[in-house]
């Protein structure tokens, strides 16, 4: 890892515009009835911030920074756990259309 | 773990919520993307927990099942509570990025300062100012909704707060340019809390002036920044899951934003910065307007005689926890014959999609959910057009009235019903503050009444009539 070489983040920015990218082909087909859902979702991916969590919260860091890494730890398990279990609970609800119905 | 298993495992992830919001285009296959989601965050919590250098597990245990303390009931919520839980969570995902920021800032300047690169440190600050400015704009948010008491509902409005909240931002930016100028100067680590007190600062105040009616756009905005705080912890952490997963969430937030400003007709910056308690006054006109009320016996008959009714449902059914009667009211109707279909506008609600939900809560099927722009052709073929608790979203003023501060903005064409029949539970303007002339036309007749009352009213009405024949 040599993270002083401008070569490693010119290929980060790269990544995260090619990711919005993609992120805006894929949202842009979500269905009209699931944007509630959707963001639900998406802030329960939007934890992955539980990795820098993990790592801060885990390694041996002074306590002050540890202390830090385990709140951002627990704030990001509550949104995995909420943001996908409420997920499932809406998108449970949506009934397929009654037969003879077009969609 | 090795790195590059770590890394392979993280491009796993990566696919997984890519395929997770992809499956999100259709209802059928929307609850696989829920498991693609959850494998893709197992795999990357274990695959980073597995790293050597991750020595404290007891707290991390501990964390994690506070996580799942907290988490399971805020996944319980009512639906009608889904925009302040997905706020709240808003919140949470700011507070950890502005957490893990500032943690590394502080471990990079006690020990390795050569860490502390221009990149890296524009990195950090970017993710504390937006995530710690998404933490209490979010918290904010989340009290509106909940309507708690000591934040007030209604727009905040004063002198000069677009100067001021735009000048706290400026200065943030001036005190984080600083930093990442001289990361490691001795007084550094004294200005770094001034940033985030900023940053906190500037998302209560960026929230005040913001109202109930703009919360779809704003709850989207939110979720945009808190994506990018993830992008931007990604960048501090050197993490490519990261960035892509918070570019995912970023550009969700983004796209959300853009249609509820078109369907508002606004943008970014009025939603933001051009509060519509400002124009208030100006809008209170038809004093002399007379409603006419129309009885349950009666609105029932003609409901019973139509083809087609449209129901366009809005905040009021919500927060009446209405949905159920409405739903009772759609299974009479189809019993004899009537076609229903709901008309859906996008901002209807406090959140985008909001209204899909409660209807989908309460068993409707969701091919008779219809977008606005589909259901508007049909109106002249409507029969009966039943508004319950949707208000702005119905104002023919959107199309006539230039002075008006929802001009422009795309409406349900409920006027152009043969009948309409609007659900109101007092006389008073809507949130806007505005007088919706869909009210006093010759065909409009009101319901006056509790959503769920007048729809339960209704129900118990046409059940008699079919005893009866």
């Amino acid at each position: 890892m040599h993270p002083e070489q401008p070569f490693d983040y010119w290929s980060m920015v790269f990544v995260f515009v090619l990711a919005t990218f993609i992120g805006i082909g894929v949202i842009r087909r979500v269905s009209r009835l699931l944007h509630t859902p959707l963001m639900s979702l998406t802030n329960a991916i939007s934890a992955i911030a539980v990795v820098g969590a993990i790592i801060v919260a885990g390694s041996d860091y002074p306590g002050g920074i540890r202390i830090m890494g385990i709140v951002a730890l627990v704030a990001s398990m509550t949104n995995i756990v909420s943001g996908f279990l409420i997920t499932d609970r809406m998108l449970k609800m949506f009934k397929t259309p009654r037969k003879g119905e077009r969609e | 773990m090795t790195v590059s298993l770590v890394q392979l495992v993280y491009l796993v992830a990566t696919v997984l919520f890519v395929f997770s919001l992809h499956w999100m285009n259709d209802p059928r296959t929307a609850r696989r993307a829920v498991f693609a989601g959850v494998a893709g965050m197992a795999l990357a919590v274990l695959a980073t927990w597995a790293q050597p250098f991750v020595e404290h597990h007891g707290w991390i245990i501990l964390a994690i099942i506070a996580g799942f303390a907290i988490g399971i009931p805020l996944s319980r919520v009512p639906l009608t509570a889904v925009p302040q839980r997905t706020a709240l969570s808003h919140a949470f995902g700011g507070l950890a990025a502005g957490l893990v920021g500032t943690a590394k800032y502080y471990l990079w300047y006690g020990e390795g300062q050569e860490n502390l690169t221009t990149f890296r440190m524009t990195a950090i600050v970017a993710e504390i100012i937006l995530g710690f400015l998404t933490f209490t704009g979010s918290l904010m948010a989340a009290g509106k909704l909940q309507e708690i008491r000591w934040i007030p509902q209604r727009p905040v409005t004063y002198r000069g707060q677009n100067v001021m909240n735009i000048g706290l931002l400026a200065l943030a930016a001036v005190i984080g340019i600083a930093l990442i100028a001289n990361p490691t100067a001795p007084w550094a680590p004294k200005l770094f809390p001034v940033v985030i007190a900023l940053a906190l600062l500037f998302g209560v105040l960026l929230i005040i002036p913001i109202g109930g009616a703009d919360m779809p756009t704003v709850i989207s905005i939110l979720n945009a920044y808190a994506g990018l705080s993830a992008v931007a912890m990604g960048f501090v952490l050197d993490n490519k899951l990261l960035i892509t997963a918070g570019a995912l969430d970023g550009s969700s937030g983004l796209i959300l934003s853009i249609i509820m400003c078109r369907a508002m007709n606004r943008s970014f910056t009025n939603v933001l910065f051009g509060a519509f308690g400002q124009v208030q006054q100006a809008a209170r006109l038809g004093e002399g307007k007379v409603y006419k009320a129309e009885t349950i016996e009666g609105a029932a008959q003609v409901l019973e005689q139509a083809n087609l009714v449209v129901i366009v449902p809005g905040y009021g059914m919500a927060v009446a926890q209405a949905q159920h009667k409405v739903r009772e009211l759609y299974d009479q109707l189809k019993k004899r014959g009537v076609t229903v279909k709901f008309a859906i506008h996008p901002v209807a609600g406090r959140m985008p999609g909001h209204m899909n939900v409660l209807l989908a809560e309460a068993d409707i099927p969701y091919g008779d959910l219809v977008e606005m722009s589909e259901i508007n052709p049909d109106m002249p073929q409507c029969d009966v057009a039943l508004v319950v608790g949707a208000n702005d979203v119905v104002n023919p003023v959107a199309r006539t009235d230039t002075t008006s501060p929802i001009y422009g903005m795309p409406i349900v064409d409920a006027d152009k019903a043969r009948t309409v029949f609007a659900i109101k539970r007092s006389k008073n303007p809507g949130f806007a503050g505005i007088d919706n002339e869909l009210y006093f036309l010759d065909k409009t007749w009101m319901l006056f009444g509790d959503a769920k009352k007048v729809m339960g009213d209704l129900v118990k009405q046409l059940g008699d009539a079919k005893g009866m024949h």
